[in-house]
């Protein structure tokens, strides 16, 4: 476990839900910096370091990535895929954070190498809980060598 | 939260180590199953039911995979892609358990879709907590199909 802060990218179009996330990860016992996107296409300009993401003092590479499968623009299984394709980027943990449990979502993260899958609990504690074990787990037990 | 026991396959050559994560498994919130097999081959057989393993009743599909690295007979990064080329067998969560922090082990995982990397702890405390915080990870929140 590390002091300087680990950076999560958050890719999210809710703007409820980025406020609730942003929150939990705020008085979090891993010290973390939250970079947050609210488009697929945002998203891979940001990890392709494109446009206004060229500079990786102000976009650095995230430790983990939190990735919506609705979002504008770009879908987030298309941005999963993208990401996964690339092999740099693929070493980045993905963890899709989603209202939808369907079967063919959950099948297709899979299949294009989600590393994670959660569905975001209605529960507002569970909600906090999930968001504290889940960045404990992938900013304080799990590895990378992306960085 | 499901309370029906779900099943984990280690794969894991060092009996020391088998035994820790086993205790550490066995007093867990989420009620579990460990099915243990010690090289690549036994557990290449298992998943594809093959040989001893092809009673599904005695050999379940797992709900998640913690696989050691260096193994006897088929390696752990052979393992893990052969588990990852398999359309079904893929959508397994694979957590690789290693006492190795090398760049070139956490990389190659990583390439072959890992889906998640530990490194054991030398610490007794701190293995028990690892055991704790994975378990309820994986068995708990994390959604598979």
């Amino acid at each position: 476990m590390e002091g300087e802060a680990l950076v999560i990218l958050l890719v999210e179009d809710n703007l409820d839900h980025a406020e609730l996330i942003i929150r939990s990860f705020q008085n979090h016992r891993v010290v973390n910096q939250i970079y947050h996107v609210t488009d697929g296409e945002a998203a891979l300009n940001y990890l392709f370091r494109r446009n206004q993401y060229a500079d990786p003092e102000k976009s650095p590479e995230p430790h983990v990535i939190l990735l919506d499968l609705r979002l504008p623009r770009i879908d987030g299984l298309q941005v999963l895929k993208e990401i996964k394709a690339d092999d740099e980027l693929r070493c980045i943990p993905i963890v899709v954070l989603t209202t939808s449990e369907a079967e063919s979502d959950l099948a297709q993260a899979y299949e294009h190498h989600a590393n994670s899958y959660l569905v975001k609990p209605v529960d507002f504690s569970k909600f906090t809980q999930l968001m504290d074990d889940m960045g404990f787990y992938w900013l304080g037990w799990n590895r990378h060598p992306c960085l | 939260m499901e309370q029906e026991s779900l099943t984990i396959l280690l794969i894991e050559d060092n009996l020391d180590h088998v035994e820790l994560i086993k205790r550490g498994f066995q007093n867990h919130q989420i009620p579990n199953t460990i099915y243990h097999v010690a090289d690549g081959e036994a557990a290449l057989d298992y998943l594809f039911q093959r040989g001893e393993y092809v009673d599904p009743e005695k050999s379940p599909q797992p709900h998640v995979i913690l696989l050691d690295l260096r193994l006897p007979k088929i390696d752990g990064l052979q393992v893990l892609k052969e588990i990852k080329d398999d359309d079904v067998l893929q959508q397994i969560p694979v957590i690789i358990l290693s006492t190795s922090e090398a760049e070139k082990d956490l990389a190659q995982a990583y390439v072959s879709h890992a889906n998640s990397y530990l490194v054991k702890p030398v610490d007794f405390g701190k293995f028990t907590q690892l055991m704790n915080d994975l378990g309820f990870y994986w068995l708990s929140w994390n959604r598979q199909p």
